[in-house]
């Protein structure tokens, strides 16, 4: 559906993104995610229009639309500071891209009764968006999008801006939407419990490069790289290789290929306990237990104890 | 309309308006020779004109200043009614025309104004002499140092000024060590706007000096009196030195400009 | 105390002005011909002057805002030359350029005006123009909205308030305007005399009364108009 190939933007000395080439299937919710300055906004910019690559191409349900204005690419894009027209009620917002379609005026207003509906807006239809809510003002934003039936749906951090509660309901919220409407939609985020959430696929970038693209549970269990391993969850480190905190296994007694350690913290995280140790060669490492594994062993501080890793799930640090 | 479309409308209009005119007074008054124009700004009345213009902005604008500031902190920081009336009568000078307040101070300090007869009493001249010219300019001038630094201090916040009372200074010690020095550009840039305007004035002074050539001729005065006398390469002379004035007036503006905002 | 100075400098003197209007016969002064005349051909070369501004000012500051080309940051600096530039000079700089032939006709004070009005609706619309959400207009393209268009619904409505309070401060100071336009339009009565000119003179000849008449029209039209421009900013 979405074809992005070799596409390199520089700004300046920085460069953003280097020859990434990327697919998004038809109908999917795809993630970029990266940390900041790692190019996954840039290249959402540019598969919407608001930018233009340096060099590569990109194709939009098979056309090369790398030339095009946003205005011809058939997207809906949501931004994180919702960019609304804040001269404008909720009303002519969500109306506007249908306005500037010269549609007449019965079916726009339909049109936005249903949106306002389905977004969860119904009745906010004359206020402004000053008188909104964070969360109401990026459902209105959403809503706008969807008004002009895009082909794509571009999201560029959209829950950002606001705090815990609103950003975890707007999430699922999402979701629920996209099965429902079936657009294809790309979203970009730096929180990978987002990306995992909400994504079908998640392509992880870091440095304008993409490190790694396929499914949550894949790149969680079988990262390509230190890099995304060490993005997609905790990772701690034994000798040489980098395993997940969940993964180790904490014993009283030595057992086949554990190493000796001290407890030096346990830190009750209320559902979970992390407990941190000192292994003997130098190094530290934490384990991540249920509470009521933690309960027991009843470790306590300065205790010797065996860890090791629990079957095939680590990876040689390059 | 394309980028390059819309900034060559601009230019031109710019270039039209604003340089053009001003290369061609700079222009006819070097086209008879550097020394001419040496000679017409150094006669008797030029040079009285020129000192007297820099004597009335001495005089005025530091008091303006002074009361910029002041004004300024009791309308930021302090909290009395009658601010938004205060607000209003500051903006006065920029809405009346220079002739009528040139009118209006004649009506109170002239021979025959409310002040009149009390003024000749006591043998003080102020209409047709340096004082009237001191109080038109004041007057005209008289709002940039407060719109400049109110904006500031409002920026700025009291949290600085709280802080050092906290550490035990008294008022005064806080508003020299803390709050003058994160005002002094928007002071600056006021200063410089209200000097720029009180060299500048015409029509207020106009009326109240009575032009007495040597006497109470300021520089903007001479030019208009030159170009009466069809002494034209006199006026375009006296006139590109107020604009030699002015250039280095948008100068000091571009240089503080960006230091007045806080960082 | 500072109230103290304040009336002392600006209020007592405006008073005795309107003290002084009634003193003669105030309507027959402000209703003579000649009178009527100055007063139209300010307020009308006025209005036109913070028309034309509205337009030209605001292309102005747009080309400073979103343009960017060698030199700009001195064509930024002169923008404010009217400000700096005593009247007096500006309407010598007039005559210089346009010489006699436009000299003494109603086009000069039109010109006069603009170089003095130039930068009221520039500096008002810059710090707008320059705080736009520029993610406004993005998102305006990305619903299909072309250049003008974006400009039209979404630039100009959010760019309305400042373009109106600098066309008006231009206005108040256009109607007042003295020094540069009295060398150019030549003071010719019922064709080039503005209302500052025609108070002057009244002055010169003794007439206070009729000056101090004339002159209470005049601070009525722009504190009006001041007035409004700080209602519409609220």
């Amino acid at each position: 559906m979405i074809a992005v190939r070799d596409i390199s933007k520089r700004f300046g000395a920085f460069e953003a993104l280097h020859d990434v080439s990327l697919e998004v299937p038809a109908g999917s919710l795809t993630a970029l995610l990266g940390p900041s300055g790692s190019g996954k906004s840039t290249l959402l910019r540019i598969i919407a229009g608001l930018e233009f690559p340096d060099s590569g191409s990109v194709l939009i349900a098979g056309d090369d639309a790398t030339a095009r204005p946003p205005q011809q690419r058939g997207i809906g894009f949501v931004f994180q500071h919702y960019a609304a027209f804040k001269h404008m009620t909720v009303h002519d917002n969500v109306a506007f891209g249908l306005r500037v379609r010269k549609r007449p005026r019965p079916e726009i207003d339909a049109r936005v009764k249903e949106l306002l509906g389905i977004v969860g807006l119904a009745g906010y239809a004359d206020r402004h968006p000053s008188q909104l809510s964070g969360g109401q003002r990026q459902r209105m934003a959403l809503a706008r999008a969807l008004a002009v039936e895009p082909e794509v749906l571009l999201l560029d951090e959209p829950f950002g801006a606001l705090d815990a509660k609103v950003r975890a309901e707007l999430r699922s919220w999402l979701r629920r939407l996209h099965d429902e409407v079936h657009v294809t939609t790309v979203l970009v985020t730096h929180d990978q419990e987002e990306a995992m959430e909400v994504a079908d696929r998640i392509a992880v970038l870091n440095e304008g490069r993409v490190e790694q693209v396929g499914g949550p549970r894949e790149l969680y269990e079988r990262p390509a790289n230190d890099f995304v391993m060490g993005f997609l969850g905790p990772v701690t480190r034994i000798g040489a290789e980098l395993v997940r905190p969940h993964d180790l296994k904490i014993a009283p007694l030595p057992e086949p290929g554990s190493a000796e350690a001290q407890v030096t913290r346990v830190v009750h995280l209320g559902f979970e306990v992390r407990v941190e140790l000192a292994l003997a060669d130098g190094g530290e490492t934490s384990v991540q237990l249920t509470k009521s594994e933690a309960d027991e062993l009843e470790l306590a501080d300065g205790d010797i104890v065996h860890v090791r890793t629990l079957g095939g799930r680590t990876r040689i640090s390059a | 309309m394309s980028r390059v479309g819309l900034r060559a409308v601009a230019l031109a209009y710019l270039a039209v308006l604003l340089l053009v005119p001003v290369g061609v007074v700079f222009y006819k008054t070097f086209e008879h020779g550097l020394g001419a124009v040496f000679d017409s700004v150094t006669t008797p009345a030029a040079i009285h004109a020129f000192w007297l213009t820099i004597e009335v902005a001495v005089i005025a604008v530091p008091l303006n200043a002074a009361f910029g500031v002041i004004t300024a902190l009791a309308l930021v920081r302090g909290r009395w009614r009658g601010k938004s009336l205060v607000n209003a009568i500051i903006d006065l000078p920029f809405a009346i025309s220079p002739v009528v307040i040139g009118l209006a101070l004649i009506l109170v300090y002239g021979r025959n104004g409310w002040l009149g007869s009390w003024l000749s009493d006591h043998g003080i001249q102020i209409i047709f002499a340096v004082p009237g010219m001191v109080l038109a300019t004041i007057f005209v001038s008289l709002p940039f140092v407060v719109r400049e630094v109110a904006p500031v201090l409002r920026e700025i916040g009291d949290e600085q000024e709280q802080a050092a009372a906290t550490l035990g200074a008294s008022s005064w010690q806080t508003f020299w060590r803390v709050t003058l020095p994160s005002i002094r550009w928007g002071i600056a840039y006021g200063v410089v706007l209200s000097t720029a305007r009180a060299i500048g004035e015409f029509g207020a002074v106009s009326i109240v000096s009575g032009k007495v050539a040597g006497q109470t001729e300021t520089l903007t005065l001479l030019v208009e009196k030159r170009y009466g006398n069809f002494d034209v390469a006199g006026a375009y002379a006296a006139s590109a030195l107020l604009a030699l004035i002015a250039l280095a007036t948008l100068l000091a503006m571009t240089v503080i400009n960006p230091r007045k905002e806080p960082a | 105390m500072a109230t103290i100075w304040l009336s002392l400098i600006v209020l007592i003197p405006l008073a005795a002005v309107v003290a002084k209007s009634t003193d003669g016969p105030f309507w027959e002064t402000v209703g003579s011909r000649q009178a009527v005349s100055a007063l139209e051909l300010t307020v009308l070369a006025s209005i036109g002057v913070a028309a034309i501004n509205a337009v030209m000012g605001t292309l102005v500051a747009w080309v400073l805002v979103r343009d960017s080309f060698p030199g700009k940051g001195v064509v930024n600096a002169l923008i404010d030359l009217p400000f700096a530039l005593p009247t007096i000079v500006a309407g010598i700089t007039l005559l210089a350029l346009w010489g006699q032939h436009v000299a003494y006709t109603r086009t000069a004070i039109v010109l006069a005006l603009l170089f003095v009005t130039l930068p009221f609706v520039v500096r008002s619309v810059q710090p707008v123009l320059l705080e736009l959400d520029a993610e406004m207009e993005e998102a305006a393209a990305s619903l299909g909205a072309r250049p003008l268009t974006i400009f039209r619904l979404i630039v100009l409505p959010n760019l309305a308030p400042a373009i109106a309070s600098g066309a008006a401060l231009g206005f108040a100071r256009a109607v007042g305007e003295f020094g540069s336009v009295v060398l150019v339009s030549g003071n010719i009565p019922f064709k080039t005399q503005v209302a500052s000119v025609f108070i002057f003179n009244q002055v010169e000849s003794d007439n206070t009364p009729g000056a101090a008449a004339v002159a209470v029209v005049l601070m009525a039209i722009s504190l009006l108009v001041l007035l409004i421009i700080r209602r519409l900013g609220r």
